[in-house]
């Protein structure tokens, strides 16, 4: 073993090298535990006062001191899931074209220039939502959507600001992660798959549906798993848009909340316990919710590879 | 290596005496005086050498830590009630006053459309729809006003604005005292929220129709369209330093300086008016309090040219004398 091999003679860098890579390494669930024992130890009093009935409640009035849930759970999970519904085709497509189709000298600006999303920040996205797309959305888009308003996603009175300009805002916020994961899984498909496919008579579109992408599949899933989980824990700039009403709405138009934006709104000024309570145990949900979902997503993936014709199968 | 320790010994001593010589004072709280703040601060360590950081992280996290100690004083924009500073064994007075402005997005209606309070506050509880409803058109003879939804912006995040303008509330509908209240953050009746001023004043700004308040300085500097409000005593008031000074005045101010005086008498008084305020332990260490009161008393005899320039109402010179001898008996 390579480890047991000693180089110098006074000090063995090989055991501390391993040793001081564990350390690093255990710091993260050091870490995670102090966390999770913090929002536990914290959100205390507001369990004692609300129990399990926190969650399933819709209530939300800081001066009478009645607190619930309900309405940020759904407002995080409702714009995560229209962000997803966005940005999945929208980063497919990239990452489809950036690895299949494009020319060679196109592939480096585009994949830069969508890289450079990410390096946006958040604050920016949100008050170029509020100021630039929220007009577009009130005049132009939402009008036009409103022509089917027997459907439940297009009532009410288009407002411009409100869950679907937070899910858009999203969406753009969590496209460079989604393609360029999947570019870099459908580099490693090897070249000898994609000549198969053309050599038993595919068209591009073929060899794209039925080889590249099962093919790399868990790998999109992984990204498409971690940009889920920027869209649950997105605050700044949903907070600038979203409207910030904590109601249960099926409708687009209307305003919406997080829960990572009412900590945002709320958290500096909260000067009652039980107020700050209630916000530490909204952070805990969200992080239950964030583990939850990162666990779905690995059983998931193990079962795909499992039973599945899976990756590198 | 006793060497290089005494040497590191030796700096530390001496940096430490260097950092006892002048004295430092801490402070956090409050965001919508920090403007302010800083720039008294800045010109305080200038004349005097004494320095002073203060951190605006909200009034929230400077009521805690003020009550921790782990600052020298606190900033709020709402006062607390008795009962929280004896237990908290806390001095709070008022440093600096402000007006909040209702401002509104009408094509072709500019700036001075009359609004009575009770009319304000039937809109926030979402009685009062349309602009043309006959509580707004009565009051404005002349102005073409149409069947558009009002919008109704509030502030999302918790914030002293919302504490004065809910008072407000509360004083002029006694539906909006009994079904909502008073608070940093309340549960709107009707509305979107926007965060910070920035974020009502978006709202105002891209929504035809739309309805919000702010703070006046935001709204002056940003010649946003706001409204002339009728106040107790009849007359139609536009927020302005004057305004809110006339109203200030009216105050009645009680020993621990909880002062509200939203919706307030005298017919030059702008309704949405407050105060921001300091807090400070009673048990402070001497030469900080000391430190303290002259900082409070140089802002107090120098800063109100700094105040208005920045759209802030200095307070009554009346108070200003109390609140000075308060603070002398506290540093002795």
């Amino acid at each position: 073993m390579a480890g047991s091999i000693k180089r110098s003679g006074k000090f063995d860098i090989e055991r501390a090298f391993r040793g001081g890579t564990a350390a690093l390494a255990l710091s993260v669930l050091v870490l995670g535990a102090i966390i999770v024992y913090e929002l536990f130890s914290s959100s205390g009093p507001a369990f004692d006062r609300f129990g399990f009935g926190f969650i399933t409640s819709r209530d939300w009035d800081p001066v009478s001191e009645l607190y619930g849930a309900l309405p940020f759970i759904w407002g995080t999970f409702y714009t995560s899931i229209l962000a997803l519904v966005i940005a999945l085709p929208l980063s497919l497509g990239i990452a489809v074209f950036l690895t299949e189709l494009a020319p060679v000298w196109l592939r480096g600006p585009i994949g830069f220039m969508v890289e450079l999303l990410a390096a946006i920040p958040s604050l920016v996205y949100g008050l170029w939502g509020l100021f630039v797309l929220a007009p577009i959305m009130q005049e132009h888009i939402q009008p036009f959507l409103a022509q089917y308003d027997y459907l439940p996603f297009f009532k009410g009175y288009p407002l411009g600001l409100g869950i679907m300009t937070a899910s858009v805002i999203v969406a753009i916020m969590i496209l460079p992660t989604i393609s360029s994961i999947s570019r870099e899984v459908m580099y490693t498909v090897p070249e000898t798959q994609r000549e198969g496919g053309l050599a038993l008579g595919m068209t591009r579109w073929e060899v794209v549906s039925k080889v590249v992408i099962p093919y790399s599949r868990s790998g999109i899933l992984g990204g498409v798993i971690l940009g889920f989980g920027r869209a649950l824990g997105e605050t700044m700039a949903v907070t600038m848009v979203i409207g910030n009403t904590p109601q249960i709405t099926m409708s687009l138009f209307d305003p919406g909340y997080t829960i990572a934006s009412v900590l945002a709104n709320e958290f500096a000024e909260a000067t009652e316990k039980v107020h700050l309570s209630v916000l530490v145990e909204l952070g805990l949900i969200l992080f239950v919710i964030s583990i939850l979902m990162n666990s779905a997503a690995k059983l998931l993936l193990w079962r795909m590879n499992r039973y599945g014709s899976g990756s590198g199968s | 290596m006793k060497k290089v320790l005494l040497l590191a010994l030796t700096v530390l001593a001496l940096t430490a005496g260097a950092a006892q010589a002048g004295i430092t004072l801490n402070g956090a709280g409050a965001t919508f005086p920090y403007p302010l703040y800083s720039k008294w601060f800045y010109n305080y360590e200038k004349q005097t050498g004494t320095r002073v950081n203060y951190q605006s992280i909200g009034s929230g996290g400077g009521i805690s830590q003020v009550k921790a100690g782990t600052v020298d004083f606190g900033a709020s924009d709402a006062p607390l009630k008795a009962k929280e500073l004896r237990e908290a064994n806390l001095f709070q007075f008022p440093m600096v006053a402000g007006a909040v402005a209702v401002v509104y997005n009408l094509p072709g209606v500019g700036s001075g459309l009359k609004l009575k309070s009770q009319t304000v506050a039937d809109i926030y509880l979402g009685k009062i729809k349309k602009w043309n409803d006959p509580a707004i058109v009565k009051d404005n003879p002349g102005v073409n006003l149409s069947a558009m939804p009002i919008i109704v912006a509030h502030r999302s995040d918790g914030s002293g604005t919302t504490n004065i303008f809910t008072w407000y509330l509360e004083d002029v509908s006694s539906q909006w005292k009994l079904e909502v209240g008073s608070g940093k953050a309340v549960k709107w009746p009707v509305g979107i929220g926007g965060k910070g001023n920035e974020g009502v004043a978006g709202v105002v700004r891209q929504t035809k129709g739309a309805i919000g308040y702010v703070e006046l300085a935001y709204a002056t500097e940003n010649k946003i369209t706001y409204a002339t409000l009728g106040n107790r005593d009849g007359g139609f008031v536009a927020p302005s330093t004057e305004g809110c000074i006339a109203a200030a005045a009216s105050a009645k101010v009680p020993d621990d300086y909880y002062a509200r005086f939203t919706y307030a008498p005298g017919k030059d008084s702008y309704p949405i008016s407050g105060f921001t305020y300091l807090l400070v332990p009673r048990n402070l260490e001497p030469s900080n309090m000391k430190a303290f009161a002259g900082l409070v008393g140089w802002a107090f005899e120098k800063g109100d040219k700094d105040a208005k320039a920045l759209h802030y109402v200095p307070i009554p010179d009346k108070l200003k004398d109390r609140i000075k001898a308060d603070l002398k008996k506290l540093a002795k």
